[in-house]
């Protein structure tokens, strides 16, 4: 792990040298700022039973199909698109430690990214004043989801970018995988045919992995071990499939 | 080290086959420290899958590999440490600044973080990148990138170089300039080039290693390839004489500048046959010995520098 830091560091400034960042930043604090006005002006027209933090976090699958793909399509792909694998990897470096570097890079910039909401609360208590708005539990909550989802959503996004040479073809799969992941839980969770007594451990199954279930736990303040370490060896999965991946196109390169 | 001298690159066997295609098929050789050593073959002859295989960066289907005495397969991180390699067309990143590259090249190659600066600033001068060190590398032209990726190949003082093409698309001057360079590294590296244009090795290299559909088929010096290849030629001319000069008894043997025309020249050579070949028998105005018919013992010509 020598190099671990020295391409992390490499990683962070190509990621902010680079124009998709700032697109993919200019993007989601527009739409989240969007979000968060419309939750706002539903609130001063009718009292609601939620807190806007917990109705703002659940838009979270939004921004992470569109800016997760644009962090990450390039990382792996773009090494081998240009070539330059070959120089990193045949220097006293390990492809554990580049697919390691480039996720822990594409992480740092999506948790900047959503910290950079923070702004959004701050601004809030600042000049509406009213403490009852600002409800500190499923803000925290939210964030820990944001945190703790972010593992997963990014190293999906990596393992998506070892599979192609080509940028556009690894964000495409990256979506299809990140849609697949959130939706394929919410609708198979509330799929009618899975009801059947005969299918309750798949049902089971199925809900363990209901990524907006996992949502709604941490906003009430449940912070359930199990759902964490879906997300944790979902990430270290994916991690070592790209490991893999970058490996096994380099003998059949 | 070990006391016994130990050979920079030792392969021996070497076979490596995709899917059923075999790109290298039994190649051996060894390179002693210090040589220049190129690789010279068509496209396709298995150069650069070789110069891979070398680096660590491809498995070999069989043989073995060892560079400084440390087995490729066994050892790769101790081979990575003393291998500089420039690969085909020289993949560089496009958005950085070339001493922001050297830099992060240098730390990848464990140089100490106290030395690299000093050390880049070498390499700059070295492959006279001064001017350019703050320019966006996708900026550059073709010339100073291929420059760049020959500073970066030896910015780690590694015992062995590896550069495949380094001179690919680069105009005479730059060759030149390239070529003064790798020239620079002969006794304190070993260099292995490769390239499919004979005089470009020639000029720089010791020896010369040919190689065509995954075998070696020649190696040699390239004087020694040039005999081997060539042979020994001589060429016979006979001809009618008509004399603008009176002829010397005084001084024997071949008389330069003779100027009159030569009647019909005949090469019994069979080699001699092709129209570049008679240039060297001397074409319409012959250089004839005194004396008419008779034998001139005529090497070929190598190829000015």
């Amino acid at each position: 792990m020598k190099h671990f830091f020295t391409i992390l560091s490499h990683e962070v400034r190509m990621l902010l040298v680079s124009p998709s960042t700032y697109i993919a930043a200019v993007a989601f604090l527009s739409l989240m700022g969007f979000f968060f006005t419309g939750i706002l002006e539903d609130y001063s027209k009718t009292p609601q039973d939620m807190s806007p933090a917990s109705v703002f976090f659940l838009y979270y699958w939004f921004p992470v199909i569109f800016m997760v793909p644009l962090l990450t399509m390039k990382c792996l792909a773009e090494e081998r698109r240009l070539g330059t694998i070959e120089t990193l990897l045949t220097t006293p470096v390990t492809t554990t430690e580049v697919v390691l570097g480039k996720y822990a890079a594409a992480y740092l910039l999506y948790l900047v990214f959503w910290a950079s909401t923070s702004g959004f609360f701050y601004i809030l208590s600042h000049f509406a004043g009213e403490a009852h708005l600002i409800d500190p539990g499923p803000i925290l909550g939210g964030y820990l989801f944001i945190t703790v989802s972010g593992f997963f959503f990014i190293a999906i996004g990596v393992f998506a970018s070892s599979l192609s040479k080509n940028q556009a073809v690894a964000g495409m799969l990256c979506v299809v995988m990140l849609a697949a992941f959130i939706f394929g839980g919410l609708y198979l969770a509330h799929a009618p045919w899975l009801e059947r007594e005969a299918l309750s451990p798949l049902k089971e199954a199925v809900m363990y992995a209901d990524i907006f279930q996992h949502y709604e736990d941490f906003t009430r303040g449940i912070i359930d071990t199990r759902e964490v370490l879906f997300y944790v060896s979902g990430t270290v999965i994916s991690l070592i499939f790209s490991i893999l991946s970058v490996e096994a196109k380099l003998l059949h390169s | 080290m070990p006391i016994p001298p130990q050979p920079a690159i030792e392969v021996s066997n070497l076979v490596k086959s995709y899917a059923g295609v075999t790109a290298v098929n039994g190649i051996s050789f060894t390179v002693p420290k210090g040589e220049i050593i190129g690789f010279l073959g068509p496209n396709g002859a298995g150069k650069s899958t070789t110069m891979r295989i070398l680096t660590g960066y491809l498995p070999a289907t069989s043989g073995s590999v060892s560079i400084c005495g440390y087995s490729v397969v066994t050892d790769p991180d101790a081979v990575k440490k003393r291998v500089g390699y420039m690969p085909e067309n020289n993949p560089l990143p496009d958005e950085m600044r070339v001493s922001e590259y050297l830099y992060f090249r240098g730390r990848l190659k464990e140089i100490p973080r106290g030395k690299l600066g000093s050390r880049i600033d070498e390499v700059l001068e070295l492959c006279d990148l001064k001017r350019v060190r703050h320019k966006i590398i996708g900026k550059l032209s073709k010339g100073f990138r291929q420059r760049v990726g020959i500073a970066e190949s030896v910015l780690a003082e590694p015992p062995v170089i590896i550069m495949d093409e380094p001179t690919i698309g680069l105009d005479p001057h730059q060759i030149l300039i390239v070529r003064d360079l790798i020239a620079s590294l002969r006794g304190r590296m070993t260099v292995l080039i490769s390239s499919h244009i004979l005089p470009e090795i020639e000029m720089t290299c010791d020896r010369v290693l040919i190689i065509n559909q995954g075998r070696i088929v020649a190696q040699g010096t390239p004087a020694d390839l040039r005999r081997e290849v060539l042979g020994q030629s001589a060429y016979e001319i006979e001809g009618p004489w008509v004399p603008a000069l009176p002829p010397r008894r005084d001084r024997p043997g071949p008389v330069g500048g003779l100027r009159g025309h030569a009647g019909p020249v005949r090469f019994p050579d069979h080699q001699a046959q092709d129209p570049e070949r008679r240039g060297l028998g001397g074409g319409d105005s012959a250089g004839v010995h005194v004396g008419g018919p008779a034998r001139a013992g005529a090497q070929p010509r190598a190829p000015d520098p």
